[in-house]
This record gives structure tokens, C-alpha cells and sequence, in this order.
């Protein structure tokens, strides 16, 4: 299996809807955000509620916490990840949200739903950095 | 109001080629245009309503009418849902239909995958940064429902292979496939994982080519010679990631398929041909559970004891062989689905799959992806 720490980490796309979020991984830091109206945990992360349609959210830090809801081993990617296979996952957080991500620092195929995962922090090289999680 | 019994299928037409080098999209969206029109026996000039989607090049309606010289257009509509859109179409012209605003509708679809690299970008979407940095493509995104699936059902890869060897014992009598050769259980296993658990023959083609419908006033119909097919009921319905509480088990067809049978008044035992959005064996496998074909989890051993070959299985599918063996055009499998849908309620389905006494019909469009975000547009069919 190829050594998935050697993943590409293609520069997300950022808008001053996302900054604050790609602002913290650069300081290694999940946020995500709460609505103050409703409470709800928020993701993709976004200025509206789409539990409650309220327009007042707040960034909070999150656990960095979660276990693997699903996953793949893709063997063929595309673009920067062409080269070698790779595990995409849904992350489910300790907060609610279930998050796309990569799991690495693990041999893919021990990777299993259910398992106890943290975040770590690839950097882009261009200030954000990309979410990855790891076995806890 | 209802749109059952409001509007007629007169015309469907299924491009004969999967590899099309030396055309334009639009050159293809009118070959399929004018293919449909003959079939029903109407000409350009009776179209009053157009219907396309995202593979439509340009402005969409209004660059292809222009292409098209459709000079009578009272109704456009560019409902944009992936593979699913021509059905939503299909629902759409009905309910114009059945309100007056037209009367003869034209659908098309069409592209040129293999010939013509995509040039569209989906960067912008606000879910894009959160996603595509982490390698998720289309594959992959399947893959992941159906990990999930497994995990919670115990549905197995043999399982999603029954489904792709299904589709492949059809796809042998239609001479236009892309594939046309029957599989084994094993040869599916044996292909080579594309993202696990998905195999490579898991996969639809990926084709050239498109298809388009008429569909009319019953006043219309009844002037025409061909045989038409009647629209009784039609549902829609988006699903998405749901604030991140995305649950990967099931499809918007749990909410559209309902919506349809309704309408239509009838249920899931009273359909005699399914044809199902099949970009992926599990795309299928999830379909048959959320239309009520069986229990929530039980479709892989629904599908295990041949009950999707036709003619004689319980819920014979995809007799043309489907996206998985037969077309996939544009990377769009939803009008090619109406269209096997047509031929089978006008008994012109090729005689070794063609089911006996075929009154009723579904067709299932599940376009985008069953990792994220879809479209879901269900119809139901009846012989006129």
C-alpha cells in the first residue's frame, strides 16, 4: 500500500465566507460553525443555518475528534491525486457533522467504519492547510 | 390538479452510435431532435415546448433553439439535475401540458464524453473547497454509499455484481450496445477496484451519443399514428448533505418515488418494467429498496435470484442493457431510461426481453452523485 501521508494537498479555494475556517488550519485549529439562533452545528461551514435559516453564526473550535461514517480506497483518482491510491472518507465528528477528509497514517486497508479518528493538518504550502484525520 | 392521463409519449429516439468523432454537442442534440420528431410523425415546427439540461451547450434552451430554428416555443425549461434531469423534463412537460402552456414538447439530451473533454467547472459551488481538495470524484463518491451499505446491511460485491450481470445477459440482443456481452458473477469480482468496493464493472460506459422524447396533448396523440405511451404520475425531489448529517444508505428516491405512485395510483406490485439509473451497481441496489421494490436493506438478496432479467425475473430492468453495457450519453443516463421504458409499454423492446403483457412502467432518474448531493425524478409509464 502506498504511504498515504505522501498525499497531495491541492490549495482550496477560499471566499470571505470560508476565510475564517481555512485561517485555522493554518494555525492548526478545526472551527467550525454554531448557530446562535438554534444552536445547530454547522457544516459545510457558511454564514447561514440551514437547520433554522437564521443569518447569526459563530466560528467555535472543535474537538478535532471523530469516527470514520465511510470510506474508500480509491485507486484511481484525479488530477493531483492521479498518482496513487488514497483513502477518502467521511469523518463523523464528535460535534455532529460528517466531514469528507482523507485518513492517513494508517495502511489503508486497516482502515474500518466505526474507528476512532483525530484531526491532523497537511499544509498546502499557501497558507490553509487541509483537515486529514488519523487514527486516535 | 394531476398530471395522469394529461400527456402522451409519442416519440423517443435513442441515438444508434456510443462513439461519435468529428461532431458538435449541439450537431447531436439535433440529430437526437429530429430522430424523436420522425418517430412521433411531427415535424420542428409543431415544437411549442423545449426542454434541456446541463448538457445542452451554451444558454442552454436558448442557444439550442436558435440551433434547432424552433420559432413556436411558448415554454422553456433548463431544470438542471444531472443524469436525472430528462425525467424531471419529462414531468415538467406533462404539467405544462396539462395547464395549457404548450402542447408538443420536444426533451433532448447529448454529449460527447469520449470524444470532447468536459470543459465545465463546478469550482464555485459552495460545498467545492470542503470536497474535490480531498480527491473526491465521482467513483469514489459511490464508493462510499456503498461501503456503507455493506456495513450496515451486509450487502456484498457478488451482490452489485447480480445487478451488472443483469444488465449485461440484456445487453447482448441490442446490437447498439456498447458492450454486448454477457458477464459472470466471478468476471465482475475479478475486474480490477476502481475505488474499493466498487469495480471496474461496476461502472457504466462512459459513451458519445443522446436521446430525446415528444411529448404531447392528448388531443395530438390521437391524430398521430404511432403508439403512444400515457405519463400517469411523476415525482422529484432533491437530497443532499443535509448540514453534514448526510446519511449514505439511501437515495432522493425514497421521497420522489412515492410522490409518483401517488399520482399515478398505483403501487411498487403493479409495475411490469423498471428502468433504473444505473451510472453504478449500487446506484441500482439502493433505487430498488427506496421505490418500495423491497425492505430498506434487503436488495441485495432481492436482486440475487435473477429477478432483474427479463423477460421472466419479478422485476425485469434496464432491457437495453442500461448505462451499465448499453449508453450512458453525455455521462447522463435519463433519457435512455424513458426511452427503454417507451419501447417496452409499445412492445417494440427486442424480442428476447421483451415482457409479456407490459401495462405499467417506471422509469428512475438518480443524477449527481449518492456520496453527496442528487436530483431524484421518478415517472411512471402506462400503455395507451
Amino acid at each position: 500500500m502506498a504511504d498515504t501521508t505522501q498525499l497531495p494537498a491541492p490549495v482550496p479555494s477560499v471566499n470571505p465566507e470560508t476565510q475564517p475556517f481555512w485561517d485555522a488550519t493554518a494555525e492548526g485549529r478545526l472551527v467550525l460553525k454554531r448557530c446562535t439562533a438554534c444552536q445547530s452545528v454547522i457544516w459545510y461551514p457558511r454564514a447561514m443555518c440551514p437547520e433554522c435559516g437564521s443569518m447569526e453564526t459563530e466560528w467555535f473550535d472543535a474537538s478535532g475528534q471523530g469516527t470514520v461514517y465511510s470510506f474508500t480506497i480509491n485507486y484511481k483518482g484525479d488530477g493531483p491525486y492521479r498518482a496513487a491510491p488514497y483513502v477518502l472518507a467521511y469523518v463523523e465528528l464528535e460535534e455532529g457533522p460528517r466531514m469528507m477528509t482523507n485518513i492517513v497514517g494508517i495502511d489503508p486497508s486497516q482502515v474500518s467504519i466505526g474507528q476512532s479518528v483525530k484531526v491532523v493538518f497537511e499544509p498546502t504550502g499557501e497558507g490553509p492547510a487541509l483537515p486529514r484525520f488519523q487514527p486516535a | 390538479m394531476t398530471i395522469r392521463n394529461r400527456a402522451r409519449i409519442v416519440g423517443a429516439y435513442e441515438h444508434p452510435e456510443r462513439v461519435i468523432p468529428g461532431k458538435s454537442i449541439a450537431q447531436v442534440h439535433g440529430e437526437v431532435a429530429l430522430g424523436a420528431l420522425a418517430d412521433a410523425g411531427l415535424r420542428l415546427d409543431d415544437v411549442d415546448g423545449y426542454f434541456c439540461a446541463g448538457d445542452a451547450p451554451g444558454f442552454g434552451p436558448i442557444s439550442m433553439a436558435e440551433y434547432l430554428g424552433l420559432k413556436n416555443l411558448s415554454y422553456v425549461d433548463s431544470t438542471e439535475i444531472g443524469g436525472s434531469s430528462p425525467i424531471a423534463h419529462l414531468g415538467h412537460a406533462a404539467s405544462a401540458i396539462a395547464v395549457g402552456k404548450c402542447r408538443v414538447a420536444l426533451i433532448t439530451l447529448a454529449g460527447l464524453p469520449r470524444s470532447v473533454p468536459w470543459t465545465g467547472s463546478m469550482a464555485d459551488a459552495p460545498e467545492a473547497a470542503f470536497e474535490g481538495v480531498f480527491g473526491a470524484n465521482t467513483v469514489a463518491m459511490y464508493a462510499l454509499a456503498a461501503q456503507r451499505h455493506m456495513y450496515e446491511y451486509g450487502t456484498t460485491s457478488a451482490q452489485l455484481a447480480e445487478i451488472k450481470v443483469a444488465a449485461s445477459l440484456h445487453a447482448q440482443h441490442n446490437p447498439n450496445a456498447f458492450v454486448p456481452k454477457a458477464v459472470t458473477v466471478e468476471e465482475v469480482l475479478e475486474s480490477p477496484i476502481i475505488s474499493h468496493p466498487l469495480h471496474r464493472l461496476d461502472c457504466c460506459v462512459v459513451t458519445d451519443g443522446g436521446g430525446a422524447l415528444v411529448v404531447v396533448a392528448p388531443e395530438v396523440a390521437k391524430d398521430l399514428s404511432r403508439r403512444s405511451v400515457n405519463i400517469l404520475g411523476h415525482g422529484e425531489a432533491p437530497k443532499h448533505g443535509a448540514n453534514g448529517r448526510i446519511d449514505l444508505t439511501y437515495t432522493g428516491a425514497v421521497w420522489s418515488g412515492p410522490r409518483a405512485f401517488e399520482e399515478a395510483g398505483v403501487r411498487p406490485d403493479d409495475i411490469d418494467y423498471v428502468s433504473i439509473y444505473d451510472s453504478f451497481t449500487i446506484t441500482v441496489l439502493e433505487a430498488i429498496e427506496d421505490l418500495g421494490f423491497c425492505d430498506k436493506g434487503a436488495g441485495g438478496s432481492f436482486v440475487s435470484d435473477g429477478a432483474l432479467v427479463a423477460p421472466a425475473g419479478r422485476l425485469p430492468f434496464n432491457t437495453d442493457g442500461g448505462g451499465l453495457c448499453n449508453n450512458h450519453p453525455a455521462n447522463r443516463g435519463g433519457v435512455t431510461k424513458v426511452i427503454e421504458a417507451v419501447r417496452q409499454l409499445r412492445e417494440e423492446a427486442n424480442p428476447n426481453v421483451q415482457v409479456p403483457d407490459c401495462e405499467l412502467a417506471l422509469a428512475q432518474g438518480t443524477g449527481g452523485s449518492l456520496g453527496t448531493r442528487m436530483g431524484s425524478a421518478t415517472v411512471i409509464l402506462g400503455r395507451d
